[in-house]
């Protein structure tokens, strides 16, 4: 099956019934099998007019109770980043799977790209936290498909599924478990009474319980600065306590979100730090490397946001040079240059004309810094 | 009866309100918690879906269940609401830039679609909370702050644009009708589709003091000459039709709502075309 497909298949299985979108290559098959599959497990597929309202949809079917998604790519992500921040700042859980393709702008529109990640990071407007997380394998669409769903009803965020065009339409066989064998989480409710209710009174872990409309408790959901009562509230430690809180509790369950895989020798003298499409292309390089008698290995990062600190300091530390091959000119470096108080060698390896990057591009480099 | 009064609604502990002195939108607010009350609806059946402008501060003041999301979204957010639950009485309270400028989009699409919901918009031909700027119901010539000459673009007519994109029901009040408005948002509520309330409002501060007088008396008796019903508008002359506007409900249909045609071709049990 294809990525694209199997992230559908994934979301339906943890729970989700409502899609709103507004197609975009390359991530149509998203749409196209949602609208086949959703009305089946009496879900809705809604084919908004634009992606500012394909994203308002979402997260005003989620406030109603239902998890919901969509899926699109970069001209569409950009255009749903105003309304991203609402649902991290009013706390609404969603999944917004992005397919990268070539850009700016319309750019190449078939082509895969790794252009977003910064976007992903930082395309909405103040400060926020955010979880981005970032598949290689069709296996991975439907395993991070989930896993962002779980996400982001624990944490009440928004989490974005940073896949590629190569992702989305590569097909691989794949395992899906059956249902009752997955890890399900769903957003806790309120275990106090309705009356006097404070919606974004946060409990111990930080996350607020907030039930969704319709049931007994009234919510007031808003994407004005608000106090623990959901009402707009301008008071300068009312923001400077919502906006600390909403980083705190992702900064605080860093271990529980962050994931990385490490592939090839421990010790490698150069460490490869890549994901999704390009993180195929370099384990096949640690592959070639261990034949040809060169020590690399790969640092894959499956979370990019909050971006993996403490094992990407580790690479620092233990590598005598790092590569970061990417589809940008340069968006992860820039990450790996912060962390690098080692003085270790920080090697960039960009493509930017729609093509992958190969395996022997990796390798000529790989050689040359190891020379 | 059901016991409650418009009172039941409102958040007394955010009162009293921002809104300036001659501003429609108290009595719009009065209206809308008076027609819920009398709808014998529960506060906590209501969503009440807002943007951003003084209409869109509404919510601050009411103990519905509220959804204040961002400018020129509402539609698109209470589309999800509703669709999420259709069990919900779903309002969305616009201005007139929320709902037909910046948000013009979703405002005929979900006209189009007919989503189960209704759309109170404040119309007082201008941006009030950024200063009083030109929006896309300012008239031809209408003095605003971005407009001091007069705008060069004609204004839309909501009612006109809702009822070209499908809407179920359309009506239209000023804030001087009170009573009227009260009963036209409790005949839209109750409607199944789309539904619309335009409440030609008066803003005395900006357009008021700009175009018509900045007194919020003059202002509207201003509306009230205005408004002329819809039968007689009709057989108004060309020219007298262009210094009034048609009043009370013009269109009511039956056609059904997006939810009800979606289930009705989506079957749970249906193979979709295609199908391996």
């Amino acid at each position: 099956m294809q990525g694209n497909e199997a992230c559908v298949y994934a979301a339906i299985d943890c729970g989700a019934r409502f899609y709103a979108g507004y197609p975009i290559t390359p991530s149509s098959e998203i749409a196209e099998l949602s609208a086949k599959y959703l009305p089946k497990v009496n879900g809705i597929y809604l084919q908004m007019e634009d992606e500012l309202g394909s994203i308002a949809a979402i997260i005003g079917a989620s406030a109603a109770g239902k998890k919901s998604f969509t899926a699109t790519s970069g001209p569409g992500f950009s255009l749903m980043q105003e309304n991203l921040g609402m649902a991290i700042y009013a706390e609404v859980p969603c999944v917004i799977i992005n397919v990268q393709r070539n850009g700016p702008s319309t750019g190449l529109a078939t082509r895969p790209g790794q252009g977003d990640v910064m976007q992903a990071r930082w395309g909405t407007h103040g400060d926020h936290p955010i979880i981005v997380l970032s598949p290689s394998s069709v296996q991975e669409c439907y395993d991070l498909t989930i896993r962002a769903f779980n996400l982001s009803e624990k944490y009440r965020i928004p989490v974005i599924l940073l896949s590629d065009e190569v992702i989305g339409h590569m097909r691989e066989s794949l395992t899906i478990p059956e249902v009752e064998d997955l890890i399900i989480i769903n957003r806790k409710l309120p275990l106090v009474p309705a009356q006097g209710f404070k919606p974004y009174t946060p409990e111990e872990d930080l996350v607020p319980a907030i039930p969704p409309f319709g049931t007994g408790y009234i919510v007031h959901i808003s994407s004005s600065c608000h106090d623990e009562s959901g009402y707009s509230h301008n008071a300068p430690q009312t923001a400077d306590n919502l906006v600390r809180r909403l980083h705190k509790k992702i900064e605080a369950n860093q271990e529980d979100i962050v994931q990385v895989e490490w592939f090839g020798p421990e010790d490698a003298e150069l460490t490869i730090i890549a994901y999704g499409v390009i993180s195929r292309t370099a384990k096949q390089v640690v592959i070639n490397a261990q034949a040809n008698g060169l020590s690399v290995n790969l640092l894959r990062l499956i979370t990019h946001w909050p971006f993996p600190d403490e094992q990407v300091t580790q690479a620092l530390k233990k590598a005598r040079a790092v590569l970061i091959p990417e589809l940008n000119l340069g968006q992860v470096v820039q990450e790996v240059h912060r962390l690098n108080s080692f003085n270790t060698p920080v090697y960039q390896l960009s493509r930017i004309d729609g093509e992958i990057i190969l395996p022997s591009q990796i390798m000529q480099k790989v050689e040359e810094v190891l020379k | 009866m059901s016991g409650y009064t418009f009172k039941s609604y409102l958040e007394k502990s955010q009162l009293p309100h921002m809104w300036c002195p001659g501003c429609g939108d108290g009595i719009i607010l009065r209206a809308y918690t008076e027609a819920l009350a009398e709808l014998c609806l529960a506060p906590q059946e209501v969503v009440t879906v807002t943007g951003i402008g003084c209409w869109g501060k509404a919510d601050d003041y009411l103990g519905t269940h509220a959804f204040h999301g961002t400018h020129g979204r509402a539609l698109a957010f209470a589309t999800g609401i509703k669709l999420g639950n259709p069990d919900l009485t779903v309002v969305a309270l616009m201005g007139d830039g929320d709902a037909v400028t910046i948000g013009g989009n979703h405002f005929i699409h979900a006209a189009r679609r007919n989503i189960n919901l209704t759309a109170i918009v404040t119309n007082n031909y201008n941006y009030g909370m950024t200063g009083g700027q030109y929006s896309a119901t300012t008239p031809l010539e209408g003095k605003t702050t971005t407009s001091p000459n007069g705008t060069a673009e004609p204004g839309f007519d909501l009612c006109f644009l809702a009822e070209a994109a499908g809407a179920n029901f359309v009506a239209r009040t000023t804030c001087y009708h009170a009573v009227a408005l009260k009963n036209m948002i409790k005949e839209a509520i109750s409607h199944q589709g789309f539904s619309l309330v335009e409440v030609v409002s008066s803003c005395p501060t900006y357009f008021g003091r700009f175009n018509v007088h900045p007194s919020p008396v003059k202002m509207l008796n201003w509306l009230k000459d205005k408004a002329v019903p819809v039968q007689k508008y009709r057989e108004m002359s060309a020219a007298e039709q262009a210094e009034h506007f048609a009043v009370s409900t013009l269109v009511n249909k039956n056609r059904p709502d997006f939810y009800t045609t979606y289930k009705r071709i989506n079957r749970p049990d249906q193979s979709a075309k295609g199908e391996e």
